[in-house]
Formats: C-alpha cells, structure tokens, sequence
C-alpha cells in the first residue's frame, strides 16, 4: 500500500502531502523516513518530484505509472498544469487525490470518471 | 484558475510566495498563526466562510512544514456544518492534520455515521473518505457494518461503492479483529463479477487485504480471479477510459495477480490451465517498446506475472522461458528495467532446476557491477552473491576482489561482507590456484598440510588489504576465529601474514589480523613435535626471528588506534613466551613498552600492560596462562547473521511471510550453513568487555555493576529473540533506494525522499540537540529519562532498539565519576560506536575510550570524569552514534552532571544560619525574585522537592509556616565549598507565585543557584521520578540511597 504521497518542488518546498499511516509530527516534517520495508519510487516532471513510499514487496513499475497517471490527471484539470496552479488550489489537488487515491490504494483509474467526479464537486461549491 | 472566491487564502499563497528566504517566511506564517489564533478565540464573529478560509490557510501552513497546534477543534467542527462547502473543508483539513490516534476524531465518529447512514450521496463520499484515509479502532467498532453495508448495496452508485471499499479495507487492516469478514467470502466473489472497472480495483485491494489474512476462506474467489484476468489479457474486454496506453488496467491486472500468489497452490486443473494460459500470454506478449509508459506499464505486469509464475512452481519449461527473458532484461539499457530484470533474477535462484540456466548470464550481470546507477550495482552483487555455488565460485570472488579497489565507498563494506561469507563458505572451492602454484614451486610439503583453505587466508587478506576501512571488525574477528579452529591453516596464515606486514602502508585491520596470526607462527616455530618439517622450513627464512617479527610489529604501533594497542599487547607477550631460549634484548625491550603503558589513560591498554609485565616475570607459569587460543565453539558466522535479511510491518503480514521466501535468496544460500548446536552467538576475543552470558542473571559479583546489569536487561522490553529478527535487516539496498524513474541519470540522486544512507549521514551530522533527525526511534521520552536522572544516581539514559545506555554516577565534593553502559541488545554487533563530550567551559569531562564495537549482546562500561570548575546550569551533552548493519544512529543527550549534583547536603542551625544569613546583604550575593506560573504544589511536596536536590529544607527557622528555608553546600573547583541558602516565602491564597531569596558567598553562584531553583519550580520534572525523599529533618546520605535499594532503583527505571 502508499505510505505516503509527497510533492515538491526542486527548491524542497511542499506543495502536495499526504501521508496514509500515522506519523509523529516529527516525523512528517523530515524526509528521512524508516525505509526499512519500504521504498520510495519517484518521479520528476520539470521541477517538480513525485513521490510515493510504498511496501517493498510492492510492484514498482505499476506505482511508477500511478504516479503518471495522476499526472495526467491533473494536467487534464488544470488544462496545461504548472506548479503554479498546485500552488494556489491545493485544495482542489487534494479533492483530486482524494478521489485517485484511498486508504492508500487506488480507487479509481479512469481519467474520464475522476474528470466528471470533479465537475460534479465544483457545482456544488 | 479562481479560487472559489477565497481571496484572502490566494493573498496569503503569494505573500508567501513573495518571501525572499526562509527567515521572511516564517515571519509571515507567524503573524497569520496569530491571526487565525486571535480569530479562533473569539469564534462568535466568525463567518462560516471565514471559518473556512483559516482552516485552509492552517492546511496551507501545514503542508509548508511549520507546526500547527491549535485549530484543530475548529477543523474538526466543521464536519458538522450543514453545507457541503464547509463540511467539505472540515473533512479534508481534518484527515490531513490529524491522524488516527487523535482525540478530537472521536468527537465527529456520530456525525460521520450520520453522514454515512445518511441519503446525501456527497456527504456519503466525504465521510468514507476520511475514515478510509485516518479512521482508527473506534470508527472500526462503529461504522464497519454501515460501510459494508453500502459496499454491497444495490441502490449506491459505483461512486460510493469503490470508496466503502477501500474504507472497510483500511478498517480491516487496522483492526482484523474488530471487522467483522464472516461470510464475506461469497461478498467478494459476487463483487468479482462487477463490470465497473473503479470498484472492480478498490474491491482487488480489499480482497488482496482479506486473502492475506485468511485465504483459506477465500478460495471461491479464486476462479473468478483468474476470470478477471482472463477477461483483461485475452478478451480486452475492457471499456477504453479504463486502458493505459492501449494496456488494459495494469493496475488491476496486477493486483489481481497478487490475489492468487497469496493462495499457496492451484488444486483445480482447469482454473490452473487457464491462468497459466494467459500468463503465457503475458510473458510472450511483451515488447521492450519506445513509450516510456506503455514501457513501463506493460513490464509492470510483466513482472507481477513472474512473480506468480515463480510462486506457482510452473514446468520447467515455463520457468526456462522466464529466465530467458530476464536474461534479456538483464541487457536492456533502460534502468528500471534492468533493475527489475536483476532483482527477480535474484528471486528466481529459489526455483529450483533454473541456476545453470541463470549462470548462463553470469558475464552479463556481472557488467551490471559496474553499472553508473547504484541501486543496479547492488542488485547484480546480489544477485552473484546468491548465484555463487562450487562451480563458480572462484570466478565470482575473483570479480568482487578486483571490484573492491574500483567500488564506490557505498558499497565497500557490504561488498567486503559478502566476499567474505562467500570466501569462506566456499574455500574449499577457491583452492586448485594455490596447490597447482605449491605443485609448481614444491616449496612447502604439500602432503604435510592441506593447502585446501589456503585460498580462503588469501582472499580475506587481500580484502582487507584493498577494502581497509570498510571491513568490518566482524570480518577480521571471523577470520581469526575460522583460521584458529582450522589448524591446518595457521601456518600458511602466518607465512602471508609475514608477507604482509612488510607492506609499507597497511590498513590497520591487517595490523590487527597480522597480530593475531603472528601468534600461530611463532608458536608453530617452538611447537616442533606438532610441525615438524614446517618449523623446520620456517627457520631457514629470512627474517622470521622472533625479534624481527616483533620488530616488524613494533613498527606499526605509533600508527595504530588505541583500541589496536591490546592486541599488540598481547603479541608482544605470546612473542616473549615463546622465545626459548629467552633472549635478554627483546626481553627488555618488550618490558620497556609494558612499562611504558602501565600508565595509560585506557583502562585496557592499562590493565592488559600490568598484567602481562606481571606475568611475563614468572617464566614457567606465562606459558600455561598465554597458551594458544582455545577452539572457538562451533557457532553461526556473525557475517552471516549479519547479511540476513528480514522482513517486517508490510500492510499485508501474512502476505510478507510468503513473499520474503521469494523476496531475497540471501537467508536460504546461507541457512546450510548454521551449525546444528544452537550455541549463543558470544563476542569472540576479549577486546571489550563482555559479561558473560551467565552473569546477565545478576547473581554474584560487583554489586553496583552486576545490578545495573540486571535492571538493563529487565528493562529491556523485548525477548531477544524477535528483536533480533526484527532488526536483522540491513542489508537489504532496496529497502533504502526505490528504483529511479525514466528521468535523467544525473538528476537520479537529486529527488527527496529518495536519500541513500550516505545522505543521510549527512543530514545527521548536523542534527541539533533535541530535534533528532534519527531513523531508530528511541524508546520512552529522552527528557524524562534525563529529568529523572537529575534527581538519582542511576537509572537509563537512552534507550532504543539496538542499544541501551545506562548511568550510574557517584559525586564527592567538585568531582563526580560516572559510569556509562552501552548495552547492546541485538544478536548483531553495533559497529562505529563513537561517543564524544561536548562539554561546557565549567566542566571539565574525561571519557574513557569507548570501543569502535559492540559485540552481541554484550555490555561496555565505560567511566567519564567530570570535574566542576564554576558554577554554572549548562548541561554536557553526549554526542553518540553507532551503526547498525548500514543505518547510521546519531543521538544527542544530556548528560546527567548538572548543578544540583555538586550539592552535598548540610543543615544549619538557627545559630549559623542568621549571621550568615544577615552577612550576605543585597546583590550580587543576596538576590530576591517574585517567581510567577509557579506550578502549584503544597509546601511539603516543595521540601520534599529540595531534599531530592540535597538542597535540606532547615525547619523551625522561618517563624511563618508558609516559608521554607533551606541549605546546601555547593562544590566547585572556584569557589570550593560554599554555603548557599535560600527562602521561599509562598502566598496560601495563590500557589502559582511566590518570593524567592538565595544567598551565597559567590555572585555567579547567587545568580545560577537562583536560576536553578526558579526551572525547577516552574516546571517540575517529573517528580514520581525521584527516590523517595528523606523526612525534611533527616540528612540523605549522599547519593547513595537509590543504588543500595534495587527496589526503588527498579521502580525508578521502570517508571
């Protein structure tokens, strides 16, 4: 399962982080985590770094590809994301996650329903 | 992209935004903290979306890294508000700032039921999500009936349904026991049958959850697995928003595979066909293609399908088709890939039949050693290593030898560790080299001794010879433990040992092994009836006098570290035993440099110098006490121990017992190799101190050490044994790096969150105290050990995992000794122990040396001087750090030689205290204060306080009952003994505040004996802590009383 998802820029700044397990305070606010059974599988999209801890048993490549997945999911959104766009609607980008991502597992792999789950949500703000 | 009208939240985002560092930064957050703060407190006022907008902004903080300790009670209000954009927020911001264990949640459990029972399909999504996301046991205990009910219902839309998935998911693998899964079997195969893709994914997870448990009751599920499987790989038959690059779920695929690898076999031959039908598909279907993601999501199932492939046992054939194909991998060019490739070759070497064909692709992992991405490097040695048999081994160890010298320091020492094993599991294969070369050159008899392990003395030292720093001293201890029990070794050991030591520039370890061996050959030398010919051959040498070994020896010692010199030591002494006829000049020589040390500051060198000078007087008697090293008993290698590896807390436990056997071929290649005879792993050598294992049980012996002993091990709360297990995993490189993603090599290094250890380190090193940036979690609270050791003399200063550090401490006048016991717990050794002092000018702090290792389960006392020069409350510090398998532990912890302790206690009579008293008049000697926020606590609890500082409370003296005057006597090297007294004049009606006067002969003793007692007041350190203290009018003996009673020393640990 995702321990944890962490997004930040190359300059270390968060701007996306959620953790599935819990954590000490402490512990959340140092990158230096037990990575004893697990691992860290990450990805960089221009400045920004994805990455998620998983179990070690866990299948890399197939988490690799969530993390492109949920990508694409949010350059869809945003049309043509930028991290600035993260920067001023975090909160949409956690409704997103929310959305993609559950008790540390997958919910939902379709672009096209996660898209139209969000047009739902934003009606009713 | 506007922001839902939150215009203060997106001014905020750009202030903050705008700060040009870091300082500027913090500032700005500060101020809005106090704003939310001020707004918070007078709640009234506050708007439902100003409500709002502060808790995102609290999120916003948060997320940034800063603290944020107040506000929850409004976030989690906000669940309850009617509208969906406030609950909304409440729900979001709560699941991200709180987590599972906090207090707060149990408040909403009734509105997220309502919300969940309730007909709002919205709220529904929110509630399942946060509980999904952070519920603990109390959501578990009431809500999994709700929940499951709306997993299965027929009226929720699919919307719903994943989430109650996933929801009841996380509930059940955080409380199995409180779920209720009875009868969830035939659930969850209907469930299979769901055609939406979404809840088709969520229900794979919970099911993997609930096989992993239990997969007995879930064998129905089975077929339908293989059907999901079926339907995906062969049929496609899949709508198109739910493939990935033209491949149908890989995400589904896969977890749907993990299902059935949780099952231990296939019964049924048809479902066992079909499966094995579309497996087959997968593997021969799979291009090595140029869209990184089709890539990488078509190899990801690829993979999976290995692993079930592996996991199912499947013909020969079949598994021949997957080496193959890894072997193909194994050359790819792109990293991920070749990575894997490596990694399930390494898991394929459990398969039986499949290592010849794996040992094909020898020269090709081989060339992955020298891969430039480090995880690769660490996989392919791996891999050799668990690939090294009879028929290779030579040819491995070869490699991994001329390796070493081009290896990058990351992976010296596990490189070294494993050629070591390897070496010595396989010696008797390493040797056709030597007896071919001994045939040739016909220099020794190779009919007297078998030359057959003579590869192994070969390999180690040239390993040490080329990896220095980076063998670790269990290496050099097996060594010599496997050439002592192996007597046909010694004397070839000692030949290549005297090649070596002519080296000009040797590695300190090969002084130390070199010295060890040293001993062999000389005694090989005067042991003529057992050598014969060998001795014999020996003398005909050049340069193997007993005074030009010793010479030669000698030599190395100005370069070597102090805990090198002992061994030297004794060198020197088994060289004097064993030069018969005793030769006056070495005699002499010998004795000089035992002379010499018997003034050492290390109480070793000291004590073994003494001694042997001691002894070495007695002639005859020497040669029964340094007799040749005792056969070690046959025991597990500490290497070995070393480079298992094991498993622990996977989300799915059972799951990680099943994997682990597929996960990494070290512990099975290794396990033939355990002695049957399950002797306790004991610390060879008597480098350190080492209780033995029988005085753990206190019985006997020096009081005061053997009961420190025993309450350690009291306290310890963990059997050794699955801490042991728990902890052996170090090794294992991927637990500390994932694979890199398709990004640029140069920028591989550069992700967060993806450190190696050496980062790490780095980032330890400038750790300050109290904000330990440490992996290992320590156990109990480091600052109530501390508090608690300010008022006793014993007790446990630091506690983790792997160690235990203990205190005792004994204080006369301005000079204090304290003990330190580093007490390992593991069945492993803790290497790179170093202790420093950092101490404050007006202590001066003398520590012993501390040995570079602690063996396994083994204690090291180790005494520190303290003298105190001023009075001052600046507290020492004990920078301390050792390395467990490759995991770096630093910590920093205060030192327990505060002001109070060169207190000695003394009462006063009423006759000497007034002049005194009156003679000190005003500052800076006599110095008054009004204390506030004094924590209330009534007279009695405060005398009771002073007495455990031996700060005496003299009743009787203050004519008022709500005054307390008390005396000590303070210690330091400037002010000698000096007479401190102090009134306390407290308010009945107000205990929280108080007027204090201190008075003593010395400014700067005033003013810190003031400061002291002030802290100490204002917050008290935890006060059960302190031995019971002695009635206001008797005197405690000094420092002394906790140590007598193993009772209240006891309680005073364990609490």
């Amino acid at each position: 399962m995702i321990r944890f998802i962490l997004l930040q820029n190359r300059q270390g700044k968060t701007r996306l982080a959620k953790y599935y397990i819990p954590l000490e305070e402490s512990e959340k606010h140092k990158v230096e985590f037990e990575f004893r059974t697990h691992k860290v599988i990450y990805r960089r999209y221009a400045g920004l770094f994805f990455s998620l801890c998983v179990d070690i048993t866990d299948n890399e490549l197939a988490y690799l590809e969530s993390i492109h997945l949920f990508v694409e999911i949010l350059d869809h959104f945003f049309s043509n994301v930028c991290e600035l766009d993260l920067v001023f609607n975090f909160h949409k980008v956690y409704l997103i996650l929310d959305e993609f991502i559950l008790a540390g597992e997958l919910q939902e792999t379709s672009k096209r329903a996660i898209i139209e789950r969000m047009g739902e949500l934003e009606k009713l703000e | 992209m506007a922001l839902s009208g939150m215009r203060g939240l997106s001014v905020f985002i750009s202030d903050i935004r705008n700060c040009q560092n870091k300082e500027q930064e913090r500032l700005r957050v500060d101020k809005e903290l106090g704003n939310i703060r001020t707004r918070f407190k007078n709640e009234k006022g506050l708007t439902p979306y100003e409500k709002k907008k502060y808790v995102w902004k609290m999120l916003y903080i948060y997320m940034l890294g800063y603290d944020v300790d107040f506000g929850h009670m409004e976030a989690v209000s906000l669940i309850s508000a009617p509208k969906y954009p406030e609950k909304q927020v409440g729900y979001i911001v709560t699941s991200s700032l709180l987590n599972e264990n906090h207090d707060f949640l149990r408040l909403a459990i009734n509105t997220v039921r309502n919300d969940i029972i309730g007909r709002n399909e919205t709220f529904q999504c929110l509630a399942l999500t946060m509980v999904g996301n952070i519920g603990g046991r109390e959501f578990a205990e009431s809500l999994s009936p709700d929940v499951q009910k709306l997993l299965i219902s027929s009226s929720c839309r699919p919307l719903v349904r994943k989430k109650a998935a996933l929801c009841l998911l996380r509930l059940f693998r955080k409380n199995p026991d409180v779920v209720n899964v009875d009868g969830w079997s035939d659930r969850m195969s209907q469930l299979l049958d769901e055609r939406d893709v979404g809840v088709l994914t969520s229900s794979m997870s919970l099911l993997v959850a609930l096989v992993a448990n239990n997969h007995d009751a879930y064998w129905s599920c089975l077929p339908k697995c293989v059907k999901v499987l079926e339907r995906m790989a062969r049929n496609q038959d899949i709508p198109q928003e739910y493939t990935y690059y033209g491949i149908p779920s890989p995400w589904l695929q896969v977890k749907t595979m993990r299902v059935i690898q949780y099952f231990p076999t296939i019964e049924d031959p048809s479902t066992r066909r079909a499966l094995f039908e579309v497996l087959q598909r997968i593997l021969m279907g799979t291009d090595v293609v140029k869209n990184v993601n089709k890539n990488n999501a078509s190899h990801a199932v690829l993979f999976e399908a290995l692993a079930l492939v592996m996991h199912l046992d499947a013909e020969k054939e079949m598994m021949s088709q997957c080496v193959a194909l890894l072997g193909k991998f194994v050359a790819v060019r792109e990293p991920n890939i070749r990575y894997l490739g490596l990694e399930n070759m390494t898991r394929m070497l459990m398969v039986t039949d499949v290592q010849d064909i794996i040992k094909r692709h020898q020269a090709q992992i081989i060339t992955s050693l020298k891969d430039p991405d480090i995880s690769i490097r660490r996989r392919a040695l791996d891999l050799l290593y668990g690939m090294c048999d009879v028929s290779n081994a030579k040819d491995i160890v070869e490699e991994l030898l001329q390796y070493l010298s081009s290896a990058d320091f990351a992976m010296r020492e596990e490189l070294s560790l494993k050629a070591a094993i390897l070496a010595e599991k396989f010696a008797p294969d390493l040797s056709w080299q030597v007896e071919s070369h001994l045939m040739h050159t016909k220099s020794f008899n190779v009919g007297w001794f078998n030359c057959v392990n003579n590869r192994y003395v070969d390999v180690i030292l040239q390993l040490i010879d080329k990896a220095g720093d980076f063998v670790s001293d269990d290496i050099w201890f097996r060594v010599v433990q496997f050439v002592t029990n192996n007597e046909d070794l010694q004397p070839y050991a000692a030949v290549k040992a005297r090649e070596y030591i002519d080296k000009p520039a040797i590695h300190e370890t090969m002084v130390k092994v070199l010295s060890v061996f040293g001993h062999w050959r000389l005694w090989k030398q005067v042991s003529a009836y057992i050598l014969g010919e060998y001795s014999h051959l020996l003398a005909r040498r050049p340069g193997c006098s007993p005074k030009e070994i010793f010479s030669i020896i000698h030599e190395k010692l100005p370069t070597v570290s102090t805990s090198t010199i002992p061994i030297l030591l004794s060198t020197y002494a088994k060289i004097l035993m064993h030069t018969q006829p005793s030769d006056p000049e070495l005699q002499n020589q010998i004795w000089t440099i035992f002379h010499k040390y018997e003034s050492s500051i290390d109480a070793e060198i000291q004590q073994r110098a003494v001694e042997y000078f001691a002894l070495s007087r007695k002639g005859a008697a020497l040669m029964d006490i340094m007799a040749e090293m005792p056969k070690f008993p046959e025991r597990q290698s500490a290497l070995i121990k070393k480079a298992e590896d094991t498993e622990a807390d996977t989300a799915e436990h059972s799951a990680t017992k099943l994997r682990a056997q597929q996960q990494n071929s070290n512990a099975l290649v290794v396990t033939d190799q355990r002695p049957t005879n399950g002797t306790p792993p004991v610390s060879q050598l008597g480098l350190v101190k080492v209780p033995s294992m029988s005085n753990v049980d206190h019985s006997s012996g020096d009081q005061g050490a053997t009961q420190a002993n025993g309450i350690l091990t009291i306290v310890d709360p963990q059997p050794p044994e699955p801490s042991a297990d728990l902890l052996g995993d170090l090794l294992s490189p991927l637990a500390i790096e994932g694979p890199p993603g398709a990004t640029a090599q140069a920028d591989y290094n550069l992700a967060p969150g993806a450190k190696g250890v050496s980062n790490a380190e780095e980032a330890l090193a400038i750790a300050p105290v109290g904000q330990q940036t440490n992996t290992v979690q320590p156990i109990g609270d480091i600052a109530e050990r501390f508090n608690a050791l300010c008022l006793k003399d014993s007790g446990v200063l630091y506690e983790d995992p792997y160690i235990q550090i203990g205190i005792k401490a004994e204080w006369r006048a301005h000079h204090g000794r304290l003990v330190l016991f580093l007490g390992n717990k593991n069945t492993a050794p803790l290497v790179s122990v170093q202790a420093l002092i950092l101490s404050p000018s007006h202590l001066k702090m003398e520590l012993s040396l501390v040995p570079e290792t602690i063996p396994p389960r083994a204690q090291v006392q180790c005494p520190l001087e303290v003298i105190n020069l001023r009075p001052s409350r600046e507290a020492a510090v004990l920078d301390f750090s050792y390395k467990f398998g490759t995991q770096m532990i630093d910590v920093k912890l205060r030192l327990p030689a505060v002001l109070n302790k060169f207190f000695q206690a003394i009462t006063v009579s009423a006759e000497e205290f007034f002049p005194q008293w009156r003679s000190l008049s005003g500052p800076p000697l006599k110095l008054q204060e009004v204390v506030r926020g004094v924590r209330p606590i009534s007279l009695v609890e405060m005398a009771n306080l002073f007495n455990s500082f031996r700060l005496i409370v003299c009743p009787g003296l203050d004519p008022n009952a709500n005054n307390l005057v008390a005396s000590t006597t303070f210690y330091s090297e400037s002010t000698r003994a000096m007479l401190c007294l102090i009134r306390v004049e407290t308010d009945p009606a107000d205990r929280t505040q108080l007027r204090m006067t201190v008075a003593s002969g010395d400014p700067t003793l005033s003013y810190e004996f003031k400061e002291f007692v002030k802290e100490q007041l204002v917050s008290i350190p935890t006060i059960s802590g302190a031995p019971s203290p002695a009635p206001p009018q008797t005197q405690p003996t000094i420092a002394s009383t906790s140590l007598s009673d193993p009772g209240a020393m006891l309680a005073g640990l364990l609490h």
